[in-house]
């Protein structure tokens, strides 16, 4: 493994209370490792399949979903439906070769900015510790060779 | 093609050049054909090996018009589910070990080879650029006939259209009035297990249909087979990924809010990407299992 690897980590956090949680660590002047890029939703429920798949398609080595602690969500019941499809997402992901601790979903309230740092710096070791995703690009060059003919 | 009877007005008004399976014609016929001599070219398959590209590069070539025919041709298909294991596992499944094909045979002076066998499956768009898709497996003789009937009075739609409505089978479905407004369901069934009422919506019935994240135009033909639409239309055009999406619509019927109870009940569903993918595997976002990887 390269020494430069340094994980990628595509977070999705909700506007109410993650989000809220991630500036709280920002303003409090926690440290934790700036491996997340986060992208802000209204909820955890927005986070379609398909933003979790485009994410590793595109090169994330993890995908993190951040919440509101079950019977918080601010719309009564995103924060389930998350759930559900993330049960069935792992299975799918772990088919396509993705490992478990890669993606991962947490609840995480508003006044919790502790738990973003303690989240985000476990999910980075983690990830680190599989290397990087590294999905193979097919290889052009027996294409050319076809066209060719 | 699908079409019975009806195939008989199709070659009243064109001149048939190629149909391999139906017809005498040979490749070499193709080759000898000026560029873009083809008014309209049908293809069907996806993409595995060496030969089939060369195909689709020689047809894409000789056609003005390119058709993907099919859920192989438009998506990958059934055969793409075979993204799901490495070019090595495979052959070794069929071959035994260590066992492999003579790829070149030399003899009297002529040399003979077999066509590569891709590390991937791919769906024709991937490999050529594609005008139209027309969607199924196979394509029912409606949409079949719709797409002659809009080639031949030259009122195609926008390029890299697929040929089918673009609305979910549900909008469709005889049963459509049966499906609740919100579904709860504590458990799926897979049809074996269940003798299911000919009247009522599949879903509620518990059973795994596509119809909610599924391309309509083929008049619901398995649900009225009281069989669940298992998505071989694709998605509408406003889905990036099929999988992604009938996994989104599917999990959300779960009826629980606990995550030991939702795992349990989605464990009913036995191969969730078999399932979501049966027909998009290689059009998918992440399109094969990730490759193993040294990280040497």
């Amino acid at each position: 493994m390269p020494e430069t690897y340094e994980p990628r980590i595509v977070a999705f956090f909700c506007n109410w209370c993650t989000y809220l949680a991630a500036d709280l660590a920002g303003t409090s002047r926690m440290k934790y490792a700036p491996n997340i890029r986060v992208i802000r939703l209204m909820c955890s429920g927005r986070v379609d399949p398909q933003f979790v798949l485009d994410a590793f398609a595109a090169g994330a080595d993890g995908v993190l979903i951040g919440g509101c602690h079950p019977g918080d969500c601010h719309y009564q019941e995103g924060n389930y439906k998350t759930l559900r499809r993330f049960h069935l997402l792992k299975r799918v992901l772990l088919d396509m070769g993705i490992e478990e601790d890669r993606f991962r979903l947490e609840w995480i309230s508003a006044s919790e900015g502790d738990k973003v740092r303690t989240v985000v710096n476990d999910m980075v070791a983690k990830v680190r510790a599989l290397g990087p995703l590294r999905r193979a690009t097919p290889s052009t060059a027996v294409h050319e060779e076809v066209a060719a003919l | 093609m699908d079409l019975a009877e009806k195939v008989l007005d199709v070659v009243a008004a064109v001149d048939i050049v190629f149909w391999p399976v139906a017809l005498d014609f040979k490749r070499r016929d193709v080759e000898e054909m000026a560029d873009g001599a083809v008014a309209a070219a049908f293809v069907n398959g996806a993409i595995r090996t060496s030969e089939q590209e060369e195909m689709a590069r020689l047809l894409r070539r000789k056609s003005k018009l390119l058709f993907a025919f099919g859920s192989c041709a438009h998506l990958g298909g059934i055969p793409g589910l075979a993204n799901l294991s490495s070019r090595e596992t495979i052959l070794e499944c069929v071959y035994g070990e260590g066992a492999r094909p003579l790829a070149e045979w030399r003899d009297n002076g002529r040399t003979v080879t077999l066509p590569e066998f891709y590390d991937e499956v791919m769906a024709l768009n991937q490999v050529v650029d594609v005008d139209y898709y027309i969607p199924g497996c196979p394509p029912t003789p409606k949409i079949v006939a719709q797409a002659l009937e809009a080639l031949l009075s030259g009122n195609m739609p926008e390029k890299g259209a697929v040929l089918a409505p673009d609305r979910a089978l549900c909008e469709e479905c005889p049963r459509r009035d049966t499906r609740p407004e919100k579904l709860a369901l504590a458990g799926f069934k897979r049809p074996h297990e269940v003798l299911a009422d000919p009247e009522q919506c599949l879903l509620a019935q518990g059973l795994v249909c596509m119809g909610p994240a599924t391309r309509g135009g083929c008049e619901a033909l398995c649900v009225q087979g009281n069989m669940p639409c298992s998505g071989c239309f694709g998605p509408t055009s406003r889905v990036r990924d099929y999988g992604g999406k009938a996994l989104s619509a599917l999990a959300s019927m779960v009826d629980s809010n606990d995550a030991a109870e939702i795992e349990r009940i989605l464990q009913s569903v036995p191969d969730p990407t078999g399932t979501l993918y049966r027909y998009s595997l290689p059009s998918s976002l992440l399109r094969r299992k990730r490759a193993e990887v040294s990280h040497a």
